[in-house]
């Protein structure tokens, strides 16, 4: 009954998605206000179906309902209660059911908060969503029915893949998918722009924030996701350039770009027509992301379908969605009008620079990513590309973006002069170069590259506040009083490019990582940078859904001890799977990092990592989405501002009047 | 500045941005790309002179030694796709999905003793434990063929056939 429901909550959703992609695009054609103003009821409807419907998914999946398929074939009454909610979008069906949620709510929040924008432009935004919408949860519908029965049903489930039975990822996917689809939104707007052959910078002001808030969840979610491949995998690694990790970090880099070229079009009227391109690109390589790699065409750790017929579905929906905006962007974009002048070396131009540098990395990026699919198809030889090629090829290309960051907060808009600012960085140069040189004494040459780039970048980063407070210019006290007057969103400048900084010092750190393998038997020693790891014994343990092996490891350093670690290797029953249970000790400036193995003679094999600046890597994106956050708050003050100022001028009418 | 000049200068820098990245794309493409060698045509494919490829196939049945080289823990295994079989030797420890009996790739290189040297083990978390390459080159080879025989099942239940579910519709 629950499953029907939530059917049925769907099947409305695809009623409501199709109004609401045809009815206020065609008002907005005719002119017709009526029409348009059905957009926002609309929106909400649709959203409070797909909220309904997943609801329902949720609700069978902790009520242990197995007579639903999706339900038997990735839940088990054993598992823990999170994991049965987390477990709603951990499957193919329930993932795309979510995506529809997110997708809906975006349009959902666009109605509620869409209020001052222009009617036609609203009612157009939302119409695209909506036809957006529709295409997918048709495909929900149709052909990946989350909600389908399975008769007779089974007296257990099949279980989760128990890899996937873990905190971090089980907020991987939603926050990965806030980030994919909140896209969508700045897409809409484009589109929406083409439709209406017109941009101006307060187009440029909505579409910021959306993209902000989008960027930081996808930073986030792609952090996350390469902090469980860290811990979680056990390998050691934290980015595989697998084509999975490709797909996400493609419209992160789009994404970053856009984010860049927004704020011309915000503040100079500038880089029209670019950004519509960098819109839409953006949340094609998102919808790419998402379904290309799940359709299981690109061959991949994550595939978790390989059926056919949803790979020509999505397929044909992608290539409408992506085709037709590309058309119409071919179609009507050179009505979009000429867009301001600018010097090459202004902020204008660093921003162009950066988007050059950002697609040029992408463009890198999908080659690696698709070659191998066109070298089995066209020249039939089998040939994958592997992180050697990204790493030959992404690195030359971040190097002049690393270099030009820092700049680009000194320059002025419309016309700069590239000496003076130079001239203001000299400080931060100087220690970069110390920092480099000192790193080359323990590293190879471009891992110490890399840390004295860093240093440039988080120094340079910094540079620009200390430079808007005139820090040793002016009294202490004044200083503070700019610093308290300075917007949000040179934080929020500062904190990106900062955070960008130091995940590239994490990176190279990693550079310096050390790992052994030993056959340790109970009280036998082993050595691994320094620390001395003694296995203590070894043991049993029992889990909700598992049995465990543990190995107790005491590390000490010169006779101090520093920690007692166990690693686990779990065998969960119902899957009949193993997996490792890396076990880290953390000071935020190396990691130790112990695996349990394999056990033979009595004895344990063991991995031991040492892994020193590690933590910085996710740190560092920690640090960009809080940039982010900070420009972000900044934004909805100053699109409060002149609501603000009116309400204030009205009340100094009123009193003038009394 | 004219729009002419201005319009100039970003398209330069354009095609200097994409052909860099053109530039690099080709020349790291001759060294780094790896070639995916079934045992069976390791003789006539295979890249000389150490460099890295992955070999594919099943792990041969009661092929897995436990052994050490110079004090650490390893591996020694056989790799067949039915046509040929190929001794690898793995220092460290086997990934989690690691069986006998079933598919895996590995990257390394060929010793000139025949044996191949393996840097890593990739026993992904693939749910039919048959990575697509190995699928390909078994049917290719002559060894699997699904339209006749049955595929081989999903990996969660190679070894618990208690647990099977029966698909509705199928």
């Amino acid at each position: 009954m629950i499953a029907e429901l939530g059917h049925f909550g769907l099947a409305l959703a695809v009623a409501f998605a199709i109004a609401q992609g045809i009815l206020p695009l065609w008002g907005a054609h005719r002119g017709e206000a009526r029409l348009m103003q059905v957009a926002p009821a609309l929106a909400l409807g649709q959203m409070i179906a797909l909220g309904i419907s997943f609801g329902c998914l949720v609700w069978a999946s902790v009520a242990d309902d197995f007579s639903v398929l999706n339900i038997a074939e990735n839940s088990h009454t054993l598992k823990p209660l999170l994991y049965k909610i987390t477990g709603a979008w951990g499957s193919h069906e329930g993932s795309i059911l979510f995506w529809c949620l997110i997708l809906a709510i975006c349009g959902g929040l666009v109605a509620l908060f869409g209020g001052p924008l222009p009617a036609s432009l609203r009612a157009r935004v939302i119409g695209v969503l909506g036809l957006t919408a529709c295409g997918f949860e048709l495909f929900a519908l149709l052909e990946s029915n989350p909600f389908a029965r399975l008769w007779p049903p089974p007296l257990d489930g099949r279980d989760m893949n128990p890899l996937l039975q873990d905190p971090g990822l089980a907020f991987h996917p939603p926050i990965l998918y806030f980030g994919y689809v909140g896209m969508a939104v700045p897409f809409a707007f484009a589109v929406a722009a083409l439709l209406e052959g017109r941009i101006d910078a307060a187009w440029g002001r909505w579409v910021r924030p959306w993209t902000l808030a989008a960027w930081c969840a996808l930073t986030g979610g792609i952090a996350l996701g390469s902090w469980w491949a860290y811990y979680e995998l056990g390998w050691g690694g934290f980015w595989f350039w697998d084509p999975v990790e490709n797909a996400s970090l493609l419209p992160w880099l789009t994404a970053t770009a856009l984010l860049h070229s927004a704020i011309v079009v915000e503040k100079r009227e500038a880089l029209k027509t670019w950004t519509v391109l960098l819109a839409i690109g953006a949340f094609a390589f998102s919808l790419s992301g998402t379904f290309l790699v799940r359709s299981g065409i690109l061959n991949s750790v994550h595939s978790f379908a390989n059926d056919p017929a949803r790979g020509v579905f999505i397929l044909g929906l992608l290539a409408i969605i992506i085709g037709g905006s590309l058309l119409l962007f071919a179609l009507r974009a050179p009505k979009l009008g000429a867009s301001g002048l600018f010097a090459p070396v202004s902020r204008e131009g660093a921003i162009v620079l950066n988007n050059i540098l950002l697609c040029s990395i992408a463009a890198v990026v999908v080659t690696g990513t698709i070659y191998p699919l066109f070298a089995d198809l066209l020249l039939d030889t089998k040939i994958s590309v592997g992180p050697p090629f990204f790493e030959a090829t992404v690195l030359p290309l971040a190097c002049p973006i690393f270099f030009a960051m820092a700049l680009g907060p000194f320059m002025s808009w419309k016309r700069a002069a590239l000496a003076p600012a130079l001239m203001k960085l000299w400080w931060v140069a100087l220690v970069a170069l110390i920092v480099g040189i000192v790193a080359k004494m323990g590293m190879h040459a471009v891992p110490a590259f890399a840390m004295g780039g860093a240093a440039w970048m988080i120094l340079g980063a910094f540079a620009d506040i200390i430079e808007r407070i005139r820090l040793f210019r002016v009294s202490p006290a004044n200083s503070f009083h700019r610093l308290i007057g300075l917007p949000l969103s040179s934080f929020g400048t500062t904190l990106g490019h900062a955070g960008l900084g130091i995940t590239v010092a994490g990176i190279a750190g990693m550079s310096l990582a050390s790992e052994t393998i030993v056959l340790l038997h109970p009280g036998e020693h082993a050595q691994v940078a320094g620390y001395d790891v003694k296995l203590v014994e070894l043991h049993d343990a029992k889990g909700s859904n598992y049995n465990a092996r543990v190995a107790t490891l005491e590390i000490t350093r010169d006779g101090r001890p520093v920690v007692t670690l166990a690693p686990e290797r779990r065998s969960f029953t119902t899957q009949t799977m193993t997996t490792t249970e890396a076990k880290i000790h953390t000071n935020l400036l190396r990691d130790l990092y112990m695996v349990l193995g394999e056990e033979r003679e009595g004895g344990a094999v063991l991995r031991l990592h040492h892994n020193p600046l590690a933590p910085w890597i996710w740190l560092g994106a920690l640090v960009m989405a809080l940039g982010g956050g900070c420009s972000l708050a900044d934004r909805r003050l100053r699109i409060a501002a002149p609501t603000r100022a009116a309400a204030a001028k009205a009340a100094t009418n009123k009193a003038a009047r009394a | 500045m004219t729009r002419k000049r201005r319009r100039l200068i970003v398209l330069l820098a354009c095609g200097l941005g994409l052909g860099s990245a053109a530039a690099l794309t080709l020349s790291a493409f001759s060294d780094t790309l790896e070639l995916f060698v079934p045992p069976s045509r390791i003789a006539t494919d295979a890249p000389h002179g150490g460099r890295a490829f992955r070999l594919g196939g099943l792990v041969e049945a009661g092929s897995v030694e436990r052994v050490s080289v110079a004090g650490q823990p390893a591996a020694r295994f056989r790799v067949t796709d039915g046509g040929a079989t190929v001794s690898v030797e793995y220092v460290g420890i086997l990934p989690d999905l690691f069986r006998e009996g079933q598919g895996v790739v590995t990257l390394g290189s060929l010793r000139p003793d025949g044996v191949f040297k393996a840097q890593e083990v990739l026993a992904k978390h693939d749910e039919n434990y048959m990575p697509k390459d190995v699928a390909d080159a078994l049917k290719k080879s002559g060894n699997w063929h699904p339209e006749t025989g049955a595929a081989p099942p999903a990996a969660a239940l190679w070894n618990d056939p208690q647990t099977k579910i029966t698909k509705a519709g199928s």
